[in-house]
């Protein structure tokens, strides 16, 4: 099946008892679109990302990811997509091989397919001599690598990275965005949140939340035209500037 | 879905080969605890220290230190004067004294002093000493029959209790851990979102602790048959079922654990203040449930151990089957499909 929006939000809304913890937000990510998700700590962000995800059940709205409805297809969705955590969540003690073929297992993929998958990234990442290391022993650029690579094993629709370069230094974070651009290439959208706004200016498009609701969205160079501002930090200061929340 | 199920439950093996601390508690304890309780360990209190205290040595006081001292509990460390009681018991030179009256020939009366700092030694050395005076003839004895264990053998007594601890410390404690780990680094996480169900991660965490715990079983039932002479005598069925059941019962307490707390740490010491002491204290394994006070009898009844236990104990020592520990296996079912059904629901209710 092919679409061309990979994920639709109409005024998709959680509340936790009478705090609205998302409102109401409404935005589309196309096939192949590096879309990020902007927004400081506790505005939303990542209960937005769970409901996309079929972590949890929006209380109002709809979104559908890749196609099938979060709400009622959550099996579905899960099927369709990646997740790569902020801790890249991978198993220390195991090897990048016995990582790989676990998450490729879990997403159904064949004994021969795995193997042919794992020769395929040892040559891409450069990780040949290092397939039957423990996880633990890479440094952590290339933990980040691996973890991105096993998060989107399954060639998912879209790929959900909450954010992926904390604690990393700027030029390994370069480097894993020429990954995620390839990966775009090839078709898969990739949803990224962050807070380096230097970040934000590598996503084709950003939304930024602001206490629940998205402020603002468009390509980095439309919001900076929008905002008067010489940069994304400046966009998201100027916007963050009246929120509620802390 | 089968295929990231296997994926999955490989992993889990893996992790517990990969870890060799893993491997060592959950096979090596059960081994060293066997032959610590069934051989070091004994509540039998063997090479008594006596002397003995008479004013004149008789053929007949004689005849009875001979009887003394060929005694293979006792060891017989010589004669005092009675003026020297006291201090021969106070420094430690012996644990008891026999004192034998002046007209010992006449009266038959004698007088035995046990040192009591350990009270346990003192009733069995003074058991031992009464019996051998007394066995002239002159007062009356009770005829006592032993049954189920003749030789009063504490090893015996130990493997059901011990059955009761390892299967607590296994798949509570170890399935704790391994699940609330994967919460601490993150994994969790990941998993939740792929395709795999809630109830395939949890049901994928606990096979291999229960198969460690299978093999546990079978380790314990080989030592206790064939190197501490446990009769088992009992209905075998009977005893895996109430088993498994128990060790069933143990994973969902672990799973339990798992969704109450967030970091390995505390995992480890829940496990192991709230299953793993009241297991010793509170089931019988040492301290007779009917000689604690009524609360602490009252408490005891949701120690899942309180019921394993004892229905070991009938079933292994007293040879018993399943008609007699109907009651407790009962329990235990119910105990542990409330345990299941609630941390199944608690597991999921976390990912709202």
């Amino acid at each position: 099946m092919e679409i061309d929006e990979v994920i639709t939000a109409e005024n998709l809304t959680k509340r936790f008892g009478n705090f609205t913890a998302v409102d109401a937000i409404s935005f589309h990510v196309k096939r192949g679109e590096i879309f990020g998700f902007l927004g400081a700590n506790g505005a939303g962000k990542s209960t937005a990302m769970r409901m996309l995800c079929g972590l949890s059940l929006p209380t109002s709205g709809k979104a559908a990811v890749a196609g099938y409805d979060i709400a009622t297809e959550s099996e579905k969705v899960k099927r369709h997509i990646g997740y790569m955590s902020q801790r890249f969540s991978l198993y220390d003690e195991l090897t990048v091989r016995q990582n790989i073929s676990l998450f490729a297992g879990i997403y159904g993929l064949g004994r021969k397919e795995i193997s042919e998958r794992c020769d395929a990234l040892a040559r891409e990442l450069d990780f040949s001599a290092q397939m039957d290391v423990p996880v633990s022993v890479l440094p952590l650029g290339q933990q980040q690598k691996l973890a991105f690579s096993v998060a989107t094993i399954h060639r998912p629709e879209v790929v959900f990275l909450d954010e992926p370069t904390g604690g990393v230094d700027p030029i390994t974070r370069r480097r894993f965005w020429e990954l995620i651009y390839r990966t775009a290439e090839s078709g898969t959208a990739v949803f990224v949140t962050t807070h380096y706004m230097d970040e934000a200016e590598y996503c084709r498009r950003v939304s930024i939340m602001v206490d629940g609701k998205i402020k603002a969205m468009g390509t980095p160079s439309e919001l900076k035209k929008k905002f008067d501002a010489a940069d994304m930090d400046e966009v998201f200061r100027r916007l963050a500037r009246n929120a509620q929340r802390q | 879905m089968k295929k990231s199920f296997l994926a999955f439950i490989r992993k889990e093996f893996l992790h517990i080969v990969r870890d060799p601390r893993t491997m060592l508690i959950a096979l090596l304890i059960p081994v060293v605890q066997m032959v610590l309780f069934g051989f070091a360990i004994s509540m039998e209190v063997n090479d008594v220290e006596v002397m003995v205290a008479a004013p004149k040595i008789t053929p007949a006081i004689e005849a009875k230190v001979s009887q003394i001292a060929h005694n293979p509990y006792i060891t017989f460390k010589g004669y005092i004067p009675a003026a020297d009681v006291d201090k021969a018991i106070s420094t430690n030179r012996t644990m008891a004294v026999v004192v034998f009256s002046p007209d010992y020939d006449i009266t038959r009366e004698s007088q035995v002093v046990v040192d009591a700092s350990n009270p346990v030694t003192a009733q069995s050395s003074s058991g031992y000493l009464t019996r051998i005076l007394a066995d002239a003839g002159l007062r009356f004895q009770p005829g006592v029959t032993i049954l189920y264990n003749p030789r009063l053998k504490s090893g015996y007594n130990f493997v059901p209790g011990i059955m009761g601890l390892i299967f607590m410390l296994i798949c509570a404690m170890l399935t704790s851990v391994s699940i609330v780990k994967e919460k601490e680094t993150g994994t969790m996480e990941v998993l939740l979102v792929s395709p795999l169900r809630p109830v395939m991660i949890v049901i994928a965490k606990i096979i291999p602790y229960f198969c460690l715990a299978a093999v546990d079983l079978i380790l314990i039932l080989l030592i206790s048959r064939y190197a501490l002479d446990v009769p088992l005598s009992g209905s075998m069925v009977a005893l895996v079922a109430i088993s498994l059941v128990y060790i069933i019962l143990a994973l969902a307490l672990g799973l339990f654990v798992s969704t109450v707390v967030d970091s390995q740490m505390a995992a480890l010491l829940i496990s192991g203040m709230v299953f793993i002491i009241p297991v010793i204290m509170l089931s019988g394994m040492i301290f007779p449930v009917e000689n604690m006070p009524v609360v602490l009898q009252w408490i005891s009844n949701i120690v899942p151990a309180r019921w394993y236990i004892p229905a070991m104990r009938k079933i292994m020592i007293e040879g018993l089957g399943f008609g007699y520990v109907c009651k407790e296996l009962v329990v235990l079912i119910v105990m542990a499909v409330a345990l299941t059904a609630i941390s199944i629901k608690r597991f999921k209710i976390r990912l709202q």
